[in-house]
């Protein structure tokens, strides 16, 4: 890792109009080497908008971006041979099989022979490809598409990988080698942009960004986003019937978000006393609970205060 | 006495020479929201279709409403909604006229379609999308829609295939609550998920693994099954924690959740002097050792490793 070198992404006012719609609106950060940085927000935000800028394969409509030191805009091509990118949606062909897209992908990027064939047997290896490396991508479920997808990203070493939701669809256990395999890779020196809806994974991350309606409208450590959080109280409610619970208490003024959390339901309020006066509140409307607790926020409580009154 | 929603009776599938779904019986009551969770691959997508008769069965007999599917395949089919992985919205084609469209499928009358429409618009807070193309919806607004579409024919038990799978946090517990709202209604909810909290919703969780059902109870009864405790471990240096207790004969398993570790072990007074000296031999000062009550996905990242 070479921390004291120019940053691996430099984005600066980067913005995106569709016609009149604005799809990113002004953004700027920095990405060091060897950083895992998770991009968080809303489906229809801007991520892939932002990504896809980044990856060289939109241009931006103002602003400008630095990807291992070639501009997105002027150089894209160089910037595409030392990327990889997994796209949110599926970039497979239904009736090549698994070898056959790794094939294809190790081509694409100038990989022969030995070497071509040693990367292809690691990454099937790695990610429990093996035993369906002659099945077709068409009849592989929605999990194994996407270790295919990140096989395909990874096969080249790129210095720099997106990652666009790489593990939505993908099972508990499974997630966890996903990111076993992203720390590794930070670990050695990769710089990794991700982006997921599982906010657990998020933690895992050096820095975070959220974005909504095209802006960034918060960023920092998972620790630094729940200690700024921190400013309210986060109350968890254990209730026989949540639903109804949750129906009385959202619309109340000292209510910020509250939405189902598990089986719980987690309130978020910005007074000190806010505890009482919730407490207060579900005993005059007779609401059965059975706990209510604070409890520490977390990431998804965050994201919950910060994107929506839900 | 009321039949099941869904009887499952040793259905087994084949596709060539793979045994995608083997020998599995399982009921879904009526009314209650029953929720399917295992690894890739472990049988889930087909069981669903298995369910809505989209694809037939090798062995086995499936009854829905105490209806035989291999009979009765089209009452059935009016009874059951089933919304798909990749559920097919036209997308140059507004929210109304989807909706028109899967009524027509399902030959819902001029009269009941009118009054379906309004309510569940209504109900999904897409009132005001009507004309909108689905092209243009949120991911969000889309998921809502597609249960929309599903619900159109009001049929008394839905299938719905990771409905959730890359809908952002906020929209995610909002598409919950419309279906706690459905399933009040006395709709059956009969739902695969890749996110655990979801299952923790559910009345009633099944844990399936190639092809075959490991476990079924509710989330309370699949928890106590657990053998053993779990230690939470609070640390700056979650990566070194689990690098250095992953060999330690008195823990099972370790795993990152979120910011802290959750250790399997036989015995927590047992385990939690052993972990401390291995780490403090391993210069990890700042660990933070608590026994809670396991979590769903702890009982299933347990039941899938044993």
């Amino acid at each position: 890792m070479n921390g004291s070198a120019a940053p691996t992404i430099r984005a600066d006012a980067l913005t995106k109009r569709f016609g009149d719609f604005v799809a990113v609106s002004d953004v700027s950060f920095e990405i060091r080497a060897g950083e895992i940085w998770g991009f968080l927000g809303p489906n229809g935000a801007g991520k892939s908008t932002t990504i896809r800028m980044l990856c060289g394969v939109l241009s931006p409509t103002s602003g400008s971006a630095e990807v291992l030191g070639f501009d997105v805009a002027r150089d894209p091509e160089e910037v595409k041979l030392r990327i990889g990118y997994m796209a949110q949606g599926s970039s497979l062909w239904n009736d090549l099989s698994v070898q056959e897209h790794l094939r294809f992908y190790a081509g694409l990027f100038g990989l022969a022979g030995t070497k071509r064939e040693d990367a292809i047997s690691h990454w099937l290896k790695r990610l429990d490809l093996y035993g369906q490396r002659a099945r077709l991508a068409g009849t592989l479920s929605g999990g194994y598409r996407k270790r295919l997808a990140l096989a395909c990203t990874l096969l080249h070493e790129p210095q720099m990988v997106f990652l666009d939701e790489p593990t939505s669809g993908v099972d508990p256990l499974s997630r966890r080698e996903f990111w076993d395999i992203i720390v590794a890779l930070a670990e050695a020196g990769t710089t990794v942009l991700v982006t997921t809806h599982y906010l657990d994974e998020a933690e895992h991350c050096n820095d975070l960004a959220l974005i909504y309606d095209g802006k960034i409208v918060a960023s920092g450590t998972p620790e630094s986003l729940k200690r700024d959080a921190r400013n309210g109280i986060t109350a968890e409610i254990l209730s026989p019937d949540t639903v109804r619970v949750l129906d009385a208490i959202e619309t109340q003024p000292f209510v910020a978000s509250a939405g189902l959390y598990g089986s719980a339901l987690h309130v978020c309020i910005r007074e000190r006393d806010g505890l009482d006066r919730l407490s207060q509140f579900l005993q005059e409307h007779a609401i059965p609970v059975d706990s209510i607790a604070q409890v520490t926020p977390s990431l998804e409580d965050v994201f919950a205060s910060l994107v929506g009154k839900r | 006495m009321v039949p099941p929603a869904i009887e499952i009776s040793g259905v087994t599938r084949r596709f060539g020479s793979l045994i995608a779904v083997q020998r599995l019986s399982l009921h879904v009551e009526k009314g209650e929201i029953f929720a399917l969770v295992g690894p890739d691959g472990a049988g889930k997508t087909t069981l669903m279709r298995l369910v809505c008769g989209a694809l037939a069965m090798n062995e086995g007999t499936l009854r829905v409403d105490g209806l035989d599917l291999a009979l009765q395949t089209a009452e059935v089919q009016a009874s059951v909604g089933y919304m798909p992985q990749r559920f097919s919205l036209y997308p140059d084609l507004s929210v109304m006229e989807n909706l028109r469209f899967y009524g027509a499928i399902f030959g819902v009358s001029r009269a009941e379609f009118g009054r379906r429409a309004t309510t569940l618009l209504a109900d999904f807070a897409l009132t005001d999308f009507g004309d909108r193309l689905a092209d243009d919806l949120s991911g969000g607004m889309k998921q809502k829609l597609a249960l929309a579409c599903t619900l159109i024919h009001s049929p008394s038990t839905i299938l719905l295939d990771e409905p959730t799978a890359g809908v952002d946090p906020v929209s995610r517990r909002e598409f919950w609550r419309i279906l706690y709202r459905i399933n009040a209604g006395g709709t059956t909810i009969f739902v695969s998920t890749p996110y655990m909290d979801e299952a923790e919703r559910a009345k009633r969780v099944g844990f399936i693994a190639r092809g075959t059902l490991l476990s079924c109870g509710t989330p309370a009864e699949l928890k106590s099954h657990l053998t053993g405790e779990v230690v939470e471990i609070t640390s700056r240096e979650r990566g070194d924690v689990r690098r250095n207790l992953r060999d330690e004969p008195l823990v099972r398993s370790i795993e990152i959740f979120g910011d802290v570790l959750h250790a399997l072990v036989p015995s927590a007074d047992a385990a939690i002097p052993a972990m401390r000296s291995r780490l403090a031999a391993a210069n990890v000062s700042d660990a933070v050792f608590r026994t809670i009550p396991p979590s769903l996905e702890d009982a299933f990242v347990a039941r899938l490793q044993t």
